[in-house]
């Protein structure tokens, strides 16, 4: 954990939005391409031990990246997020639907907005999602949980047959 | 129908009634007194506190008392909790690709 790096999570429940704030230690052109460019968001882009893995990505104006995020056990749970506005470097906009693997999507989805700017060589990163329903948001948990408790039930296993061996 | 918990609580009216519930349990006709509203409005907004779990029924002789149901509320905030958990886990996977890619372009 980087303790010095700012990172602010903030719920309005009223106005079912969520508020992300986080500093990278890194330039501004660098940020922007781990966000923008599908082999980098593979990278990072889902929380260990889950996986993320990008179909296709059109970064454009109307274009789209149709994902899925991996469990441990090999389940998948796909998504297209959709970009409707971007300003390069600084700003894009997208919506973000839940979709089946054939690229069917489940409406309604989320509008999410991304503000980028760099001071001494950090780079602030402000995400605002819209609309992200508490169901929905639910099942995007569910499958964070899935992955947990695979993770967990390995474990468990590991344990099980070391203290046969004893 | 699991009703949405961000929907219940974006409607003013309904925060009100979560609002003076939390304060002592009420019945739909004492809330519907407070309220300025029919019986039949109330009773909407009390069935969608209902559905998601943040109100809870108690039969009290021939009257129906809603209470605050606080255990709901702290569930959901621990939810949110485990979804900050999920960002921040993200991001330090972003922290170190950073630094590797800033690693290999100095070499």
């Amino acid at each position: 954990m980087n303790n010095d790096l700012l990172f602010d999570f903030n719920v309005d429940k009223t106005a079912k939005t969520v508020y992300i704030t986080r500093e990278f230690n890194a330039g501004q052109s660098l940020v922007w391409d781990a966000f923008t460019k599908a082999e980098l968001l593979d990278q990072w882009g889902a929380p260990a031990p889950m996986r993320a893995r990008t179909k296709y990505m059109n970064f454009e104006v109307g274009g789209r990246r149709f994902y899925a995020m991996i469990s441990p056990d090999g389940q998948e749970r796909w998504a297209v997020q959709e970009f409707t506005s971007i300003t390069p470097k600084t700003n894009f906009k997208m919506y973000n639907t839940f979709a089946d693997k054939d690229e069917n999507r489940e409406l309604p989805g989320s509008e999410w907005d991304y503000n980028f700017s760099e001071q001494n060589g950090r780079t602030t990163v402000r995400i605002t999602i819209f609309n992200e329903s508490f169901e929905r948001m639910e099942k995007l948990l569910e499958g964070f949980k899935m992955g947990f408790i695979m993770t967990l039930k390995n474990l468990e296993d590991l344990l099980t047959t070391l203290s046969q061996k004893l | 129908m699991k009703q949405d918990i961000f929907q219940a609580i974006s409607d003013p009216t309904r925060r009100a009634i979560l609002t003076l519930i939390a304060i002592q349990a009420l019945t739909p006709n004492a809330l519907a007194e407070k309220f300025d509203m029919t019986r039949q409005a109330v009773s909407k907004h009390i069935k969608v506190l209902h559905e998601c779990e943040l109100i809870k029924p108690e039969q009290s002789g021939r009257e129906i008392y809603y209470h605050f149901n606080a255990k709901k509320m702290q569930e959901f905030d621990h939810w949110l909790a485990q979804f900050r958990q999920n960002w921040e886990t993200q991001f330090n996977q972003l922290d170190q690709l950073l630094t590797t890619i800033k690693e290999k372009t100095t070499k």
